[in-house]
């Protein structure tokens, strides 16, 4: 059974054992506007929570992506770069960026639900 | 996710919903000025407008269901309509002579030549040569300017230009009226049939025509690049007409964030961005602005240094950058030689949506300023070579007789 979790930057982290898939979150996208170019980790680069993981940007904006938790990088979205526009059209499905071997579990303890995070961005 | 830049046009508007994401808004004890509404406020709040605060105005930068993207594409496939009611209108007015002869003082165009019934770009210059605003003016008859200035510099522009115009000329604003941009190669067919003598204009004419019994002004121009027009209505019937305009299948609300995409590729600049007090007529590329007879005058404010920097040439210049990569290269991002030595900075610097790909425009030393050089943009850490070019990215589709 898989784990949606969300982080107050608006990245999700859906989890499948220790393995994590990261994107943006629907609210991000919308906030965005149409994506037009990302940047993605390396596969193999270790990232610390909170740190930079790619970039992500809108015909007026660029963004960072942040880890929401730590871990090494085991896959990156390859296709994704080519097609952008899904990052709009379908952000939790098969738009996600990356996928991360978490390495400190308990930092999940630190992310929000997918009802705290919709209280959240409502009170943005 | 947070913002790392915000583009092209974080002074000329935050960029929605993206600042809110990680920032609470402001605190009660700042309390920030109301913005202004234009006459068509409440019908962008009615056609879903994602609206965000542009030179005081609470203004539309996109529009539920359709995007910056689509709002882009659809005013270079059809025509798009665009509210610039915060931009400044003012009549200048003599009865006794041609406000023109007032304004050349201020602008180093010909505007004592400018014909009735045509429009001019032009800069309004400090005494240092530095540029304060771009505007249009009209020549609505012997006696009458209009004039179009940036909503960001209008209080400050009127201000100057009354200061400086001499007791005879008369400034009016003409702060209850609407100014609408209809734009693309449909806007023609379109707005044809609301006003006669429409197909017989020209880019850059101008008519003084009625709708309801009030005066309207039409320019044959616009922002984009594309063929078009732009309305100056009275506040009153704003709303009505573009109701009207909107029941056409080919029309669509556009906000200002395609329109900064589409002036971008067109090569148009941004005051604020690509030009300022510290960019001259000859450094921005703009010395066709300066014509001959100015020239050999020199009598405008300003004239000495321009003069200087037209026979000597400017230390640098406005160009086209085109990133080789696929990552924008947004505006304050610097600019190096082949040597590593620091030769430039991006002013503008965007996706153009129908380049399918990143744009810039910027300054670079002079002597580099030549199509075909490469250069390299610093961004997060990574060079990314961009090769200067000639504006604009995307041909003009002006209609010339």
């Amino acid at each position: 059974m898989t784990r949606l979790l969300f982080s107050t930057d608006h990245e999700y982290i859906r989890l499948d054992g220790d393995i994590g898939t990261v994107g943006i979150t629907d609210y991000a996208q919308k906030a965005l506007g149409d994506v037009v170019y990302v940047e993605m980790p390396k596969v193999g680069a270790t990232l610390t929570k909170g740190g930079q993981a790619g970039v992500v940007e809108s015909v007026k904006s660029a963004s960072e992506i942040y880890a929401p938790v730590s871990g090494t990088v085991s896959e990156i979205n390859a296709g994704l770069a080519d097609d952008t526009g899904r990052v709009n059209a379908d952000p939790l499905g098969e738009a996600w960026f990356f996928k991360l071997r978490l390495s400190n579990t308990s930092e999940l303890d630190g992310l929000m639900d997918e009802a705290a995070y919709t209280a959240y961005c409502q009170g943005l | 996710m947070v913002p790392r830049t915000e583009g092209a046009d974080h002074r000329a508007y935050s960029p929605g919903g993206i600042c809110r994401m990680t920032e609470k808004p402001v605190s009660s004890f700042m309390t920030a000025p109301a913005l202004k509404k234009t006459p068509l406020h409440a019908l962008h709040l009615e056609k879903g407008a994602r609206m965000v605060p542009f030179a005081g105005y609470d203004m539309p930068v996109q529009y539920d269901g359709f995007g910056v993207l689509k709002e882009h594409l659809h005013t270079r496939e059809h025509a798009g309509l665009f509210d610039v009611s915060h931009m400044g209108q003012a009549l200048l007015y003599s009865p006794t002579i041609d406000p023109a002869t007032a304004l050349e003082k201020i602008v180093p165009s010909d505007i004592i030549g400018l014909q009735n019934g045509r429009q001019r770009y032009t800069l309004l210059l400090n005494d240092e040569g530095g540029i304060l605003d771009d505007l249009m003016v009209a020549r609505l008859n012997e006696h009458t300017l209009l004039l179009v200035v940036n909503a960001a510099c209008k209080d400050k522009d009127f201000a100057y230009i009354r200061q400086k115009i001499g007791a005879v000329t008369q400034l009016t604003p003409l702060d209850d009226r609407a100014l609408l941009a209809l734009q693309g190669p449909k806007a023609e067919q379109v707005l044809s049939p609301f006003f006669s003598g429409l197909l017989e204009m020209n880019f850059m004419d101008v008519i003084t025509t009625a709708w309801r019994d009030a005066d309207i002004y039409i320019s044959r121009s616009g922002y984009t690049g594309e063929d078009g027009f732009e309305i100056s209505f009275p506040a009153a019937l704003a709303d009505a007409f573009t109701r009207d305009l909107l029941q056409e299948a080919e029309v669509r609300l556009i906000g200002l964030g395609a329109r900064d995409s589409l002036r971008l590729e067109a090569g148009l600049c941004l005051y604020g961005h690509d030009l300022d007090e510290h960019a001259s007529p000859v450094s921005a590329n703009l010395k066709w602005t300066v014509p001959k007879r100015r020239r050999n005058e020199a009598n405008f404010a300003g004239a000495a240094k321009i003069m200087s920097e037209l026979n000597n040439s400017p230390y640098i210049l406005r160009v086209g950058l085109q990133p080789q990569g696929k990552a924008p290269i947004r505006e304050k991002t610097e600019l190096f030689d082949d040597k590593g030595r620091k030769v430039g900075v991006v002013t503008s610097g965007s996706f153009g949506p129908s380049v399918d790909g990143p744009i810039a425009m910027g300054y670079v030393d002079a002597n580099l300023a030549v199509t075909g050089t490469i250069l390299t943009a610093m961004v997060r850490g990574q060079s990314l070579p961009c090769t200067i070019v000639d504006l604009p990215f995307v041909p003009h589709r002006y209609k010339k007789g």
